[in-house]
């Protein structure tokens, strides 16, 4: 295994950051913690990098203790955190010397590692960091994080608040690295960056709610899944929501997703009540549920409104950094 | 301005030096919108926003926002509109109340005023039990909802909403946007800027900019047929890639962006 934990825990006051947290990553693999601000990504990473002390259970990466053996860890994994980190008054240059020296290497001696991620930001090598783009910033963040050849490679939100086209090519980068056979730790937001991984864990509040491929996450989905359209989406939203029958509904994307309390029931019994409410082009199918689905679905888990109000009143308080 | 539009810009344009930052930018909003604002990263979304809010004073072109004109009065638009941003919106070390005041104050609403408001909106958010609570302490969701409250406490004809939903998990985020709707059914103006695309299809209508310029806008259905494909996501890379091109083509690549937020 690359990484293993067992019963990960970190508290800092009253706010349990991670509870009882458990996994196992293994070699080569691209391994995704999916979860919004709060659900303990980041100090799931400080935790097995060395930079924070549990305060329960263990973790092993690269066969490494990251309490008792955090000065070889750390000549050994990459880190790449989630707030820019480079120093912006050092040119591009300058900045990933500083870190093959401070790793007691060459940048020509790993520059092969690296070439492809570089070689974009190689023109602007006389530039100050600061003064880079994001997408920029990103890949020389990137080929620092790599310039000692490490074992594993953390990425801790490594596209937070970065436009759509930049996140799908940083994406393409980390592609490129799978080559290299690394084993790739990474931490991101968007739902739909799920699918750039082997596997991923749902997090929420500290906690793990599912670990599985992609694909195969929605399988803990419960019950069945429908997507609704009509031609005012509010007026469908507030129609649905007056539903006896009615489990969960939300907005996702330009449909609303439907589930119904029945087991079993008529699509067209829905149409016809949408339709007497005043609702025109009303359109019912089955679909698939996807990642972020599943993830509202175990949010709401154990509570039989489900619901948009179901989870907020016992939210955590506070974030984890 | 025409009756309906509290935004009206046309030929607006910015420039940094010999960098032309928002280059000859035209589009309208009407009263009541949802209205989109997209881009990738250094597109110059973060440059208008400035401009409309009162913040910048644009190089050329002309604008209105909420009947006031952004060149010869832009201390005045800051009254009319309400902002808010994820990064920086409530006080953590104050209480709700305190925050509720704070704003009040800061939006110039009476003493009397801001006690009524103060009660009105605890009431309505079912904050009264925890009105004295720090802010810091509370749950990211009510947060949110207060953020956005204290943005509209003066009632403004529009609001200003800069990424108000980033890293904000998939519940909230919808909730969040029950408020967006609420505030829309009232008759406030929303300009929204998001990351999530899936937030796109929840607006009236989308502009995305490129390079400085606004390449497309129209309804989020109007757009998808138009690039001939079946979400927001897809529009978006292809006209910002279309935008990359571009940009490379002439060998340069723009600084990273200043914002407001």
């Amino acid at each position: 295994m690359s990484v293993t934990a067992r019963n990960l825990r970190k508290n800092f006051g009253d706010i349990e950051a991670l509870r009882e947290v458990s996994f196992d990553i293994q070699p080569g693999e691209r391994f995704g913690f999916i979860g919004a601000d709060g659900a303990g990504k980041t100090t799931l990473f400080r935790l097995l990098i060395s930079l924070l002390l549990p305060d329960g259970g263990e973790a092993r990466v690269i066969g490494l203790d990251p309490v008792a053996d955090y000065i070889e860890l750390r000549q050994k994994i990459g880190y790449m955190p989630g707030n820019f980190s480079l120093y912006p008054d050092l040119s591009v240059e300058e900045n990933l010397t500083f870190f093959a020296t401070i790793f007691n290497t060459t940048v020509a001696d790993n520059y092969l590692l690296i070439r492809d991620i570089y070689q974009q930001i190689e023109p602007f090598k006389k530039r100050r960091a600061g003064a880079l783009s994001g997408g920029m910033k990103q890949k020389l963040a990137l080929s620092c994080a790599l310039i000692h050849q490490p074992e594993i490679l953390f990425l801790d939100e490594p596209t937070t608040g970065v436009d759509a086209v930049s996140r799908r090519e940083f994406w393409d980068m980390l592609d490129k690295l799978k080559t290299t056979g690394l084993t790739v730790v990474v931490s991101t937001p968007y739902m739909e960056e799920a699918s750039r991984c082997d596997r991923i864990a749902l997090m929420h509040r500290g906690q793990i709610l599912d670990i599985n491929t992609p694909e195969g996450i929605s399988e803990n989905f419960e019950g069945e899944l429908w997507a609704v359209k009509a031609d005012q989406r509010y007026p469908l939203l507030k129609a649905l929501r007056s539903s006896p029958y009615a489990k969960s509904i939300y907005t996702f994307g330009d449909e609303i997703h439907y589930t119904d309390r029945r087991d079993a029931w008529n699509p067209e019994e829905l149409k016809s009540w949408l339709e007497s409410q005043g609702l025109t082009q009303v359109c019912i199918e089955k679909i698939k549920p996807s990642v972020e689905d599943t993830l509202i679905s175990l949010m709401n888990h154990g509570d039989i409104d489900g619901g948009m109000e179901s989870t907020e009143t016992n939210d955590e308080p506070g974030k984890n950094r | 301005m025409t009756e309906n539009n509290v935004i009206e810009v046309s030929e607006l344009t910015r420039k940094f030096g010999d960098f032309i930052a928002v280059d000859h930018v035209s589009f309208d909003v009407k009263q009541g919108e949802i209205f989109g604002f997209l881009g990738a990263n250094g597109a110059g979304k973060t440059t208008v926003i400035r401009m409309l809010t009162g913040l910048l004073v644009p190089t050329s072109g002309f604008a209105t926002v909420a009947g006031v004109n952004l060149f010869t009065h832009a201390e005045s638009i800051k009254k009319k509109i309400g902002y808010m941003s994820q990064k920086f919106s409530l006080y953590d070390d104050l209480t709700v109340t305190e925050n509720i005041r704070f704003y009040g104050g800061i939006y110039g609403l009476s003493g009397s005023d801001i006690r009524n408001k103060t009660g009105e909106l605890l009431n309505r958010l079912g904050l009264t039990g925890v009105h004295d609570r720090l802010i810091r302490d509370l749950p990211l969701g009510w947060k949110q909802k207060l953020a956005f409250s204290t943005a509209v406490i003066h009632d403004p004809d529009l609001v200003f909403l800069d990424e108000p939903t980033s890293g904000v998990d998939p519940v909230t985020r919808r909730q969040f946007w029950d408020l967006i709707y609420e505030a829309s059914e009232r008759g406030t103006t929303v300009f929204v800027t998001t990351h999530y695309l899936d937030e796109a299809e929840y607006c009236d209508r989308i502009s995305i900019m490129v390079d400085g310029r606004i390449d497309a806008l129209d309804t989020p259905g109007g757009l998808k047929r138009t690039f001939g494909v079946s979400d927001m996501d897809e529009v978006f890379v292809t006209l910002a890639r279309s935008g990359k091109k571009r940009t490379q083509g002439q060998g340069s690549d723009k600084p990273a962006e200043g914002g407001i937020s």
